[in-house]
């Protein structure tokens, strides 16, 4: 008897992420989720550039791959081609927060009805470990070597508290999967994110604050702890937004 | 013959756009070109599943066409020069996911922010360097509204026979004006797109858009393959027009504007006993090779009027394999040749190398 096994919204394509790296677990969780609701089958996925580019071999639902930062731009096109589509697009904090910036605020300015699943690790993964736009104050990277100087280089973009102050978003969360008491609040808030898409509710993102061991130049199980002591004080988690929260 | 109407052509292609079955427009203001925007704003609300959205930028407005190009529907954008600068990025993508769509430039003078006035100067653009990468688009020029309407209800199906982009590279004046035009379009043709992202229902394989491959053999296979297809097009799909050539002895290479100025100065040079002749193309990408060469054993030389510092004349020497002198008649930065500008040349091309 099967007592566990892969969600149909995953293809049984092997991952190629890094050992220890939290992306086979959020993929997992959006599997998962369009699956319990019942919509993988009407779902198109977006897949960015970065680490997470091979999105399209891995989820079980059509999947278009867009140019670096443009995922919000090439999902709204999918989203207003068919709006009974539920689109999603699966990016990383270089693509989001730094090139695809204007897409991403655009597309919730717009509250354009489509899911975001932001991956946050503070650096860039596929390039070989550079300088993000969420890099951490004083976080040592390939081209932050000296660790990320504030006076010469600015400071960290923080997505959710940026896209809380844009009236066109719907639903904004920052969740961790360092642990799991927080994988399990992450597998709600992506559901919930998507639940709100079938809805017709507008604009959700999630943030998932995530490791990269490989870069980070940590073991995996250092790497977990280093989001916890370093991450989580400078990216809160919770919801930073939500227009249909029912009044307590 | 259907009724004729009198229409602007920005408004005129936009108006074929529709006829077509193009429901999806996405685009971002810019002068020469505003008008079809702002008639697509009007009429794409009243169409039964209709979308008109003025992106944040020109990038993204080409995005947004990648996004419902992959889902089979037909779907356009349009720019002037600068913004269609910006789109190379999604021009490129377009070609490696092997995606049908509409791109109109309404040309205006360059280089930089340049003028916004007429101009030719992205014949190059258009045709060798749209983005990055090993890529065409089928590329049409139209030298009259009618032929603006034509030209993009014929674009939309050569997208979609082909699966590629066609760009209609028109220019402030046959945007901006206004011609009666015929809008009888006919049958629009229906395509296997079984490629396209609609949702596998759970009843077939995942459908994948994606111009990334990580083995070279690959890529590079996808390549050649697509270089085939691009074979083929060069050998059905050129397009061109003649205009008293049968004696001529000079022969103008002109399209857009540049070819009505042109037809004006044929008419005067005749009068004055030069024969001189037209061959217009249609098709810039794909050249019209042949006739040219052909064209080369006949005449004693060729002109190439254009609104550029002097692009397509590469195209017209590579042709003729320089059998003939090509000499160049152009105005530039948003000026249009006057009828003597290219008067001047034909008598010019008419001295060289004597009587044929």
């Amino acid at each position: 008897m099967v007592v566990f096994q892969k969600p149909n919204g995953l293809t049984d394509a092997q991952l190629h992420y890094c050992p220890g790296c939290t992306h086979g677990i959020i993929h997992r969780l959006v599997a998962e989720a369009i699956d319990e609701l019942g919509v993988t089958g009407r779902t198109i996925g977006v897949a960015p550039v970065g680490c997470s580019v091979f999105a399209y071999n891995y989820f079980n639902c059509d999947m278009v791959q867009a140019a670096h930062g443009r995922a919000p731009a090439v999902a709204t096109g999918v989203k207003r081609s068919d709006p009974n589509n539920i689109v999603f697009t699966y990016q990383g904090d270089g693509d989001l927060a730094a090139i695809g910036t204007a897409e991403t605020v655009h597309s919730a300015a717009r509250s354009e009805n489509i899911t975001v699943i932001f991956v946050n690790n503070a650096i860039y993964g596929m390039t070989g470990g550079q300088m993000a736009p969420t890099t951490l104050p004083g976080q040592v990277t390939q081209t932050s070597p000296y660790g990320r100087d504030t006076s010469h280089v600015g400071f960290p973009v923080k997505v959710c508290e940026m896209l809380s102050q844009v009236d066109g978003a719907t639903y904004l969360e920052r969740v961790a999967v360092n642990n799991v008491k927080n994988i399990k609040a992450a597998k709600a808030a992506i559901k919930k994110a998507f639940q709100y898409q079938i809805e017709g509710k507008g604009f959700s993102m999630v943030e998932v604050l995530s490791t990269c061991p490989t870069n980070w130049g940590l073991t995996p199980e250092k790497a977990l702890t280093w989001l916890e002591e370093n991450m989580l004080p400078y990216y809160p988690l919770g919801v930073y937004k939500d227009k249909y929260k029912e009044e307590k | 013959m259907s009724e004729k109407v009198l229409m602007k052509g920005n408004e005129a292609m936009a108006e074929a756009a529709i006829m077509a079955g193009c429901k999806h427009y996405f685009g971002y203001p810019i002068t020469p070109q505003t008008e079809a925007a702002a008639y697509m704003a009007k009429r794409m609300p009243k169409l039964d599943g209709g979308v008109f959205l003025q992106a944040e930028s020109e990038i993204a407005a080409i995005n947004m066409v990648i996004g419902v190009a992959s889902t089979g529907k037909r779907v356009m954008t349009s720019s002037s020069s600068p913004g269609i600068a910006l789109k190379s990025e999604g021009l490129s993508y377009l070609a490696g996911c092997d995606l049908p769509a509409l791109v109109i430039n309404v040309q205006r003078g360059g280089p930089g922010l340049g003028s916004i006035q007429p101009s030719q100067s992205d014949y190059f653009h258009a045709t060798r360097g749209a983005g990055h990468g090993d890529f065409h688009m089928i590329i049409l020029a139209p030298a009259s509204v009618q032929e603006m309407v034509d030209l993009t209800f014929k674009g939309f199906d050569l997208g979609d026979k082909y699966r590629m982009t066609t760009m209609i590279l028109a220019d402030g004046t046959m945007g901006q004006m206004m011609e009666p035009v015929s809008l009888d379009m006919g049958e629009v043709k229906e395509y296997d797109k079984s490629w396209a992202l609609t949702g596998t229902k759970g009843e077939r394989k995942p459908n994948i858009v994606n111009s990334l491959f990580m083995l070279p053999a690959d890529l590079e296979k996808y390549n050649f393959e697509r270089y085939e297809k691009y074979k083929l097009i060069e050998e059905n799909e050129v397009m061109y027009d003649e205009y008293m050539m049968d004696d001529a002895e000079i022969c103008i290479v002109a399209f857009g504007v540049a070819a009505r100025v042109s037809q004006n100065a044929i008419d005067e040079a005749r009068k004055q006993g030069i024969k001189v002749g037209m061959i217009r193309p249609i098709t810039l990408w794909p050249f019209p090779k042949k006739v040219l060469n052909s064209a080369a054993d006949k005449v004693k030389a060729f002109v190439s009027v254009e609104l550029n510092m002097g692009q397509m004349i590469e195209d017209v020497e590579l042709a003729t394999r320089c059998k003939k002198p090509v000499l160049l008649c152009n105005r530039a930065g948003g000026v249009i040749p006057t009828t003597e500008d290219v008067m001047s040349k034909i008598i010019e091309a008419n001295e060289i190398g004597g009587a044929n």
